[in-house]
């Protein structure tokens, strides 16, 4: 399972008093996820008995550098590829280079079908060799 | 309230999210291909959530006890701060990426600028959003190119598009007297110095699009001021409908 740490949203912990309180910071600006995230924490840590304090903080901004190794194996399984250097990004979402390993067949023969995908954070991808289409997590620094 | 002065700045900006985010919005469903269909709700959503940190910081300066919803929802068409460029209809696809791509520009400036700014949320939200809207121009400014060099029919679209958008252009560079006070402090941006790179950038990739530049005169202002164009108040009871037909309902 793909957790909040893994994806480096969770930027500090500390427990005083009964209380966790929790530092969260968006991938994107409207990502739509945070409030629930936010609800999920406070479902976690009932059983417990304790409260959760969430606080969300912009600075410093998210980067994909921030995901987790295990992180990215886990996506690469659920079929999202993993996020590109800074400037091999730029050539497939602009340049169309074919860099995407596809987490189907690990061909590189992929193509950018959208600039944006089902959420903020990814563009749609399709393999030409196996033929699948694939959600690739954009880079973000 | 601490500050009205930077209470109003912060709505200066965030206005301007709003009305645009609420603009592609409308489209959601509606987009000419699947593809554009995404990228214009993502886009959206991004200058939502922008919108939504510049209000949860604007209502916690307050000192009113208000919320994000109250600053979104509950305000009188004349006190919506937005320029009148991003309130301009979706008249074809073209509007939509002039309107956009017009916007992108300015809205791009300003945050390399406003990164910088004293005040450290301001700095952190622009931050953030400087690598979302660098995006947001990449898209927009590549339609303007496809669009622009394109068929005849395109051609003509595009430039029907950008002939009308063009005399709103220059508000964005209006300063407020909210501006001239935080650009004062160092906490705001002098947007009046913006003009030039600005209309530089467009300008350029207007010629690179086949797209001729409107040469005018006369500029409409107003949105800053309050006085907006006729489109606003249809766009306001579409946003402000459910508060209005249900006061203080929540999700």
């Amino acid at each position: 399972m793909l957790t909040v740490l893994d994806l480096g949203v969770i930027r500090e912990a500390k427990e005083k008093d009964g209380t966790v309180y929790v530092k969260l910071t968006p991938t994107y600006s409207g990502c739509p996820a945070m409030d629930v995230i936010g609800d999920d924490l406070k479902i976690a840590f009932a059983p417990l008995g304790k409260k959760v304090e969430v606080e969300l903080v912009l600075a410093p901004a998210w980067s994909t550098d921030w995901i987790s190794e295990s992180g990215l194996q886990k996506m690469e399984i659920y079929g999202i590829a993993r996020p590109l250097s800074e400037s091999a990004d730029k050539d497939v979402l602009l340049a169309g280079a074919k860099k995407v390993i596809c987490p189907q067949c690990k061909s590189t023969n992929t193509h950018l079908v959208s600039q944006f995908g089902s959420t903020a954070c990814k563009a749609l991808f399709k393999c030409e060799a196996c033929l699948e289409p694939f959600d690739y997590f954009k880079c973000l620094k | 309230m601490k500050s009205e002065h930077l209470y109003n700045y912060i709505l200066g900006i965030a206005d301007n999210s709003l009305i645009l985010g609420q603009r592609l919005g409308e489209l959601c469903g509606h987009g000419p291909s699947l593809e554009t269909d995404i990228a214009g709700t993502n886009i959206s959503l991004d200058l939502i959530g922008q919108t939504r940190s510049y209000y949860q910081y604007a209502a916690k300066i307050s000192g009113e006890n208000k919320t994000e919803d109250d600053i979104a929802f509950l305000r009188l068409e004349r006190h919506y701060k937005n320029v009148l460029l991003v309130e301009q209809p979706n008249t074809h696809f073209g509007y939509v990426m002039g309107r956009q791509y017009l916007f992108d520009v300015f809205h791009l400036l300003l945050l390399q600028e406003l990164q910088f700014s004293k005040d450290e949320t301001l700095a952190a939200i622009a931050k953030k959003g400087i690598k979302e809207v660098s995006y947001h121009k990449r898209f927009s400014g590549d339609w303007i190119k496809r669009l622009g060099d394109g068929t005849p029919e395109s051609t003509a679209k595009m430039q029907e598009a950008i002939d009308d958008l063009w005399p709103y252009t220059q508000e964005l560079f209006d300063m407020t007297p909210a501006d001239t006070a935080m650009a004062q402090k160092g906490i705001g941006v002098d947007v009046s110095k913006l003009k030039e790179s600005y209309y530089k950038e467009v300008t350029d990739l207007c010629e690179l699009a086949t797209l001729k530049v409107p040469q005018i005169a006369y500029f409409s202002r107003g949105g800053k001021k309050g006085v907006h164009s006729e489109h606003m108040g249809y766009l306001l009871a579409d946003l402000q409908y459910m508060q209005r037909t249900y006061p203080n309902m929540q999700w």
